[in-house]
C-alpha cells in the first residue's frame, strides 16, 4: 500500500471529526483501515504482546511497546506492525517494517493519545498471515485537543 | 538539521541480537496546535525513518502525528559482521537527518 495514499485517506476519515468539539472525538472505524492493509483478509486475534500503561497520565507521550513472538527466520517472520488509535484525529499512528536483519519483532516508542480509547496493533507475518490485538487505555491528560478547548 | 542520539553496543558476537535505541530531536508538530497569536502551526512530523546495517535495511518506521515529540525508537537487529548502523529520516518539510554508529562484531 502506498503510504501517502493511505495516510491521505486516513486524514480524510479523520477530517470529518477534526472539529471544535475535539474532546468528543468519535471512534473511527479501524476495521476499515485494517482491511485496506490486509486486503480484506481477517486477522487472527491475539499473539501480540502490547505494553501500554492501563492509565496514561500524559497523552502527549505514552510509553508503548509491541512484541510478537517469532523465530524471525526467512520462512517464518514478522514483516510489519501497524498501530492504530481509533479516537486520535489521525488514527494511523505508525507502521514499523522489519528487514531480514531484524533480530526480533519488538519495537518500543512513545505515542500520543487524544483521549481514552482503544489502541489496535496489526501484525503482518510471512505467508500472508495477519494478527491483531486491541488494548484499552485511559488517558488523564489528553494530547492534541488544543483546538476548541 | 535535526539532532539525534543513536545507541548501539560498540562490540557484539556474531549472530547476537543487539538492541538499537534512537532518539531524534524533532517537535513532531501535529498541525492541531496554534501559536499565541492564533496562527495554526503546520503539521511537520518525521514521516519516514530508515535504518540500515551493512548497507541493508533492517528497520523502517512510517510515522504520523500519533508519535510523541522527539520520537524514541528501540528495536533489535542481528549482529552479523562489523559495520555501520545508519539511521536516515525525513520530515514533512523535506528536512533530512542522518546519524551512524559502528558495531565491531567478533
Amino acid at each position: 500500500m502506498k503510504r501517502r495514499a493511505f495516510l491521505g485517506t486516513a486524514a480524510l476519515l479523520g477530517a470529518s471529526s477534526v472539529t471544535r468539539a475535539q474532546k468528543l472525538l468519535p471512534a473511527q472505524d479501524v476495521g476499515a483501515l485494517v482491511a485496506r492493509i490486509t486486503g480484506g483478509a481477517v486477522p487472527e486475534r491475539g499473539g501480540i504482546e502490547v505494553e501500554l500503561p492501563p492509565i496514561a497520565e500524559n497523552g502527549n507521550s505514552v510509553p508503548f511497546r509491541v512484541r510478537v513472538p517469532s523465530p524471525m527466520s526467512a520462512a517464518d517472520r514478522v514483516t510489519a506492525l501497524h498501530v492504530f488509535a481509533e479516537r486520535n484525529p489521525r488514527p494511523l499512528v505508525a507502521a514499523f517494517h522489519f528487514g531480514p536483519g531484524a533480530a526480533k519483532a519488538d519495537v518500543a516508542t512513545r505515542i500520543r493519545l487524544a483521549v481514552e480509547q482503544k489502541v489496535t496493533v496489526l501484525a503482518s507475518l510471512s505467508g500472508g498471515r495477519w494478527r491483531l490485538v486491541e488494548r484499552p487505555v485511559l488517558v488523564t491528560a489528553a494530547a492534541c485537543i488544543d483546538e476548541g478547548v | 538539521m535535526a539532532i539525534a542520539r543513536l545507541q548501539v553496543p560498540a562490540t557484539a558476537r556474531a549472530g547476537e541480537a543487539v538492541e538499537v535505541r534512537l532518539l531524534v530531536q524533532h517537535p513532531m508538530e501535529t498541525g492541531f496546535r496554534r501559536e499565541a497569536d492564533g496562527r495554526a502551526v503546520p503539521m511537520n512530523v518525521v514521516n519516514r525513518l530508515s535504518v540500515t546495517y551493512g548497507g541493508e535495511e533492517v528497520f523502517r518506521a512510517e510515522m504520523g502525528s500519533g508519535i510523541a515529540a522527539n520520537p524514541y525508537l528501540a528495536f533489535w537487529i542481528v549482529a552479523k559482521s562489523s559495520g555501520e548502523v545508519v539511521v536516515e529520516w525525513v520530515d514533512d518539510k523535506g528536512d533530512k537527518g542522518r546519524v551512524a554508529q559502528p558495531i565491531a562484531v567478533s
